[in-house]
């Protein structure tokens, strides 16, 4: 009978990620001089989508309790890439997506096969691939530009609406959770990311599959990740090898990954969480906009905001019978 | 006969155990680099080459002696970009106010740091919030206060005297900047090996439970730790601003990976716990000449990423592998 209450439980963190982001984009909408159009949700969606992919990239990795700083630098990367391959005919354009996503997996690969058989932290690891990743990108990127033959019209339809109303952008993150995400978090592959995030040391007691299982987790994050690369490209025409959108990206992937109620110490939280995460996080920087708070003031309050939304995980503390608990 | 092989083998046994393997190895890399560096040009064993290494490793050096206290906690301070930058435009803007400002510049730099540290500590330590989220969070804070202090530009206030003698001056042919990394290095090396504090911080990072239940005041030690850190990159960015005359904008950005990257190659466990001061060194040491003799060599930025990258991994797989679990 109580089992609503336990499935309910298992998904809090996803629902009050939900709840913060349909707060401040009911806010939002509600003080935007132009209301709720089409427009305004293309906007809202566009840059919530990049920050989403990158996000759902980072939980999978934080899912094994590892963490990916290299994230950021795999859409720098892949953002450079696709500057050049995204071009030509129709079928060309094509061919170079589906290259993109291959060496977003690459990307992830690597990582994966440094932290499972070089046995290395991934924190560690991910900072020193970071800086291979993004010093490729710079190779090929020196400069900001894209190829001459750009193909802009899967750019413009990927980013722009479906009949008018609904964005693109947001039917393909759909198309992501529903078609990549919930297949996977059901899987046997799947489960096993969970459990080797809970305890490695059991789940390899279990005869869980946990090598593949890491490596499943790098290496669709590392395609998620080239993902939103391919749609900043989408959204700027261009390819830009810029460090400072690379450790922005990672960080704010941080942030909306626990936002969106996935724990860092692994094993608990969902990608979907993630996405209310990273819209949330977005939200936060819209919202000063639209109060027209001075410009040279919105970092502080983007930054006390997020202050506050890390603390409210900390209202477990007042659950706590035994001081031990807090050591857990 | 029997008695003396035992006391010989003890004392062999004894011998192994001292040397500190990635410590070793650490020094051995940088003597290579340094043998390498000598084949493309001799100026690479010159005493000045070096001791200009020392001087631009010692802010490194500085900003990764806090972050080691955070990481053998098993913790990471992500704050630090903005805690040196934060540190190096409150020292400026100290200095403008007259005689009085002048003087307490280095102060009040430190000071702010070390407040930046506290805010992290009492997140990490009491309200247990993963230290990886609460440092990220200061520092977007940090970040929002500095660009709406500056307006966005490089603040107009300049790096007071005494702050610039001790970051370019020299004594005795020695820099200053390197004579400032002994002494925080030899305070660091009391605190951690001669100190109840000390021990208590590798306790923590080993496991806080066992340390609690041994009678460890665990979170008063894990906040100043991180209130440490902060003063500690604070006055690494103080020290920054007397070397390049003034503060500027993410002065501090440069000073986040290496920071890591030093404190973990001198064999330090990012899990916590386990490291040694020496390694930590040896760390900062090796990574500034990488970089110095990357830009000596003219390699282009993209080629000095690439290699940077490549040696950690290929150095942490040589002696920073975890066991297997089983």
């Amino acid at each position: 009978m109580t089992d609503w209450r336990f499935h309910l439980a298992q998904q809090r963190g996803t629902l009050t990620a939900l709840g913060i982001f349909i707060a401040m984009f009911v806010f939002y909408v509600a003080n935007h001089p132009a209301g709720f159009t089409a427009n305004v949700v293309q906007t809202v969606a566009n840059k919530g989508v990049l920050l989403a992919l990158v996000a759902m990239a980072q939980t999978l990795v934080v899912l094994t309790s590892g963490i990916d700083l290299s994230v950021g630098m795999i859409f720098i990367l892949c953002n450079c890439v696709a500057s050049y391959v995204v071009s030509g005919s129709a079928v060309a354009a094509t061919l170079g997506i589906a290259g993109v996503i291959a060496l977003g997996a690459l990307c992830g690969a690597i990582n994966a096969m440094i932290v499972i058989f070089g046995r290395l932290q991934p924190i560690v690891t991910t900072i020193a691939t970071g800086a291979v990743y993004f010093g490729i990108a710079l190779w090929i990127r020196p400069f900001p530009g894209s190829s001459p033959e750009f193909n802009s019209d899967i750019a413009d339809a990927l980013t722009g609406k479906i009949f008018d109303v609904v964005p693109t952008s947001l039917v393909v993150l759909l198309g992501v959770v529903v078609l990549v995400w919930l297949p996977f978090q059901g899987s046997v592959i799947g489960r096993a990311v969970y459990a080797v995030g809970s305890s490695e040391q059991a789940a390899y007691m279990s005869g869980m599959p946990v090598r593949r299982a890491k490596f499943a987790a790098y290496v669709l994050g590392g395609m998620l990740a080239a993902s939103g690369g391919l749609f900043l490209t989408f959204f700027t025409y261009s390819g830009e090898a810029s460090l400072a959108n690379g450790n922005t990206y990672t960080l704010y992937s941080i942030a909306a990954v626990v936002l969106g109620g996935v724990s860092l110490f692994g094993g608990r939280g969902s990608a979907i969480g993630a996405i209310f995460g990273a819209l949330a996080f977005r939200a936060i920087g819209d919202l000063l906009f639209v109060f027209d708070v001075e410009p040279l003031w919105q970092p502080l309050f983007q930054g006390l905001v997020l202050l506050l939304a890390v603390s409210i995980g900390s209202a477990r503390l007042f659950q706590v019978r035994n001081r031990l608990e807090l050591f857990t | 006969m029997l008695e003396a092989t035992t006391a010989l083998n003890a004392r062999r046994r004894d011998w192994r155990q001292r040397i500190d393997v990635p410590v070793a190895t650490a020094f051995g890399c940088i003597v290579l680099l340094l043998v390498l560096g000598s084949f493309y040009s001799s100026n690479f064993l010159s005493p000045q080459y070096l001791l200009q290494q020392l001087k631009v490793g010692a802010f490194l050096g500085i900003i990764a002696t806090g972050m080691m206290l955070v990481i053998l906690l098993g913790q990471i301070d992500l704050s630090v970009p903005w805690t040196v930058t934060l540190g190096a435009m409150m020292a400026s803007a100290a200095a403008a106010h007259g005689a009085v400002g002048e003087a307490m510049a280095i102060p009040v730099g430190i000071a702010c740091g070390l407040l930046i540290g506290l805010v992290n500590g009492v997140g990490v330590a009491y309200l247990r919030i993963p230290s990886m989220i609460i440092t990220l969070a200061v520092n977007a804070v940090a970040q929002g206060l500095m660009v709406a202090y500056t307006g966005g530009f490089a603040p107009g206030d300049s790096a007071s005297a005494a702050m610039r003698y001790l970051a370019a001056g020299t004594i005795l042919g020695v820099p200053n900047a390197a004579i400032m990394w002994l002494v925080t290095g030899v305070l660091a090396v009391f605190l951690l090996n001669r100190t109840t504090f000390g021990r208590a911080i590798y306790g923590i990072g080993n496991k806080e439970t066992a340390a609690y239940l041994s009678g460890v005041p665990t979170q008063r030690v894990v906040m100043i730790a991180f209130a440490l850190s902060g003063g500690l990159a604070a006055f690494g960015g103080v020290l920054l601003a007397g070397y390049a005359g003034k503060a500027a904008q993410s002065m501090g950005d440069a000073y986040l990976l290496p920071s890591i990257a030093a404190v973990v190659l001198g064999g330090t466990s990012i899990l916590g716990g386990r490291g040694s001061y020496l390694g930590t060194i040896a760390g900062v040491i090796l990574i500034t000449l990488l970089q110095s003799i990357l830009s000596v060599m003219q390699i282009a930025e993209f080629g000095r990423q690439i290699i940077y990258g490549v040696i950690i991994v290929a150095m942490l797989l040589l002696y920073g592998r975890e066991k297997i679990v089983r």
